[in-house]
């Protein structure tokens, strides 16, 4: 089986953000990149197929040199071949301009299952899958929580809805399912598995080579704050202290107790 | 202009969130002096047709078709593709649904457009629409911008907008049948039935108090701290999705949008970033208190009470101090 991972590198989950003077984006400078944690789940269930059905795991990624980071780390686990697409913007697009990258590089390859996190901890879209499967004219399901089945040039998957229900999903191959995270184990970069990544192939398109247009239809004019719904009363002083402020509040003000 | 509101239903029950999104359309519509129509897709759905006519719009749209009877990503993009190209609005609003997370991006791209999703609030002038977004798990507000040609593509968060808000129609509006094509070879899925995993033995919607642990606990052997605390205060222990999924804690003890909503008196959030999946299971609590360590966390935006802090000592000592109290 061909299979495809897109991955994305955002800021380090507990990252303190300040934003920059323009006030249109966040300050990026000392921040530390990782790899999208939901992606990581994707990762982890395109390398168990591979060791269920054999074939290729090939991972994408977007992004500036640094993100050759998440590729790496991808190769390490276990992933055989990466492709990085160049870009200095890839950070701040909309989910649409990623997408079309990504569907200029996926249509030279010949997936059979395309396999993308629930959503980017970053901009948190949510959506570069599921126009990734428009763009490639692919059957596509979302929040993915099992692969039950592949038989015969179709797939049978598990999918979440709201409020604790499921349902399964039958559709042929080659198909893209986003990943709902949580629903494996992803595996850690072995010593061995570091060594051999130094030899796996990489290979390098820019955005302009591949004739993409690097145009936005959304604009970001404005980054703030999110005003406060509550006037919150915030308790100071040792664990102690705030804890018997906390709990007189809650006896005396939220008469709870 | 033209606004365009996408109703949802499963199985001829509304979901929620369609009278949300109407009341954002007509918010949207008043202040632009905008036309506002509301679609509903499906099979034999005539009487959900009647009931959003009942409401202040200026036209509705139904789009029958047996293919429509349930919900397909295919099938919804092909039919309203149709209906789009054919009344062309400038704005076409959707709740933020797991059904249009799964087709919303589609449709708009088939469109040559983008889409923009959980929209918390819009700001709409003469010829400037400004749309509110959380970004970077709920930590900051983008106000965003189109800057290519309508129609926009836009769904609206869960409780962004009051759906008891709606205001009603003086005269029913008009109902007009639109006529979709679609074909079987169009949906290249197979739908199964709805299905529960298990019957939740633990019915969190009723408790009073509930104790609720994020990832800041960490590890699985720190639970009872969280544990102890809820004991003292004779509430129920919850979690939020990653405590759940690492299976520290059962499913069936979840809070959130894949989870249970619940409204109890006191919901102590420990070690909850408070992202918007979570935030939408609990919101509706009279009193939120929080204990994390992240000052910017966005639970804190929400919560009455807040203790920045380690966890780890905060939650033993309030044990403490509620059993003191309890005891006086």
């Amino acid at each position: 089986m061909n299979i495809f991972v897109c991955l994305k590198q955002t800021p380090a989950r507990d990252s303190v953000i300040c934003f920059a003077d323009h006030g249109k984006w966040i300050d990026e400078s000392g921040l530390t990149f990782e790899l999208n944690e939901p992606d990581a789940f994707a990762l982890e269930e395109g390398i168990r197929l591979r060791e269920g059905n054999g074939g290729e795991v090939v991972v994408v990624s977007m992004g500036s040199e640094r993100t050759i980071a998440v590729i790496r780390e991808a190769l390490a686990k276990g992933a055989d071949r990466g492709i990085l697409i160049e870009s200095d913007e890839s950070f701040r697009v909309d989910a649409f301009a990623t997408a079309k990258a990504l569907a200029a590089v996926l249509s030279k390859e010949s997936p059979d299952i395309v396999l993308t996190g629930l959503q980017a901890d970053d901009l948190g879209f949510g959506q570069t899958g599921v126009i990734l499967a428009e763009l490639l004219n692919l059957p596509h399901a979302s929040i993915v929580v099992k692969i039950v089945e592949i038989s015969d040039g179709s797939i049978q998957i598990k999918k979440e809805l709201e409020a604790g229900w499921f349902q399964n999903i039958d559709m042929p191959l080659p198909a893209l399912l986003t990943i709902q995270s949580g629903t494996n184990k992803p595996r850690y970069a072995t010593l061995m598995g570091i060594k051999k990544a130094r030899k796996k192939p990489v290979d390098h398109y820019s955005i302009r080579e591949l004739g993409v247009e690097s145009l936005m239809s959304q604009t970001i004019e404005h980054l703030y704050a999110p005003p406060k719904t509550k006037e919150t009363q915030f308790f100071e002083g040792s664990s102690r202290e705030v804890a018997d402020k906390l709990a007189e509040k809650l006896k005396f003000e939220a008469r709870i107790l | 202009m033209n606004i365009l509101v996408v109703a949802e239903h499963h199985g001829g029950k509304w979901h929620k969130m369609s009278w949300e999104t109407l009341a954002a359309g007509q918010v949207v519509a008043a202040s632009l002096n905008a036309q506002l129509s509301v679609l509903v897709l499906g099979s034999e759905i005539e009487p959900l047709a009647t009931e959003l006519a009942t409401h202040r719009v200026d036209r509705v749209f139904v789009a029958e078709h047996e293919l429509l009877a349930e919900y397909s990503s295919d099938g919804y993009t092909v039919a309203i593709q149709q209906i789009v190209k054919r009344i062309s609005p400038d704005l076409v609003l959707f709740p933020h649904s797991y059904f249009v997370r799964d087709y919303g991006p589609k449709l708009a791209a088939r469109l040559n457009r983008s889409f923009l999703n959980d929209v918390v609030d819009i700001d709409a002038e003469e010829n400037h629409i400004r749309f509110t977004r959380q970004i970077f798990q709920g930590k900051i507000n983008a106000d965003v911008t189109f800057s290519d040609a309508p129609p926009h593509f836009v769904s609206i968060q869960s409780g962004a907008y009051r759906g008891d808000a709606l205001e009603p129609a003086d005269n029913f509006a008009p109902v007009e049948k639109i006529n979709v094509t679609i074909g079987p070879a169009d949906i290249r899925t197979r739908y199964g039935e709805w299905f529960r995993e298990s019957k939740s033995k633990v019915d969190l919607s009723t408790a009073e108090i509930i104790v609720s642990v994020g990832r800041g606990i960490k590890d699985p052997e720190h639970i009872p701290i969280a544990k102890e605390l809820a004991e003292a205060l004779g509430g129920e222990l919850a979690a939020s999705r990653p405590v759940c999924d690492n299976g520290w804690l059962p499913l069936e003890r979840q809070v959130g949008s894949s989870g249970q909503t619940v409204s109890p008196k006191l919901y102590l959030a420990i070690g909850i970033s408070g992202a918007i999946q979570h935030v939408v299971g609990m919101k509706g609590a009279e009193i939120i208190a929080a204990i994390n360590q992240d000052p910017g966390a966005p639970i804190f935006e929400i919560a009455d009470y807040g203790v920045v802090g380690d966890l780890f000592e905060v939650v033993p000592a309030l044990t403490e101090a509620i059993l003191a109290i309890k005891e006086d």
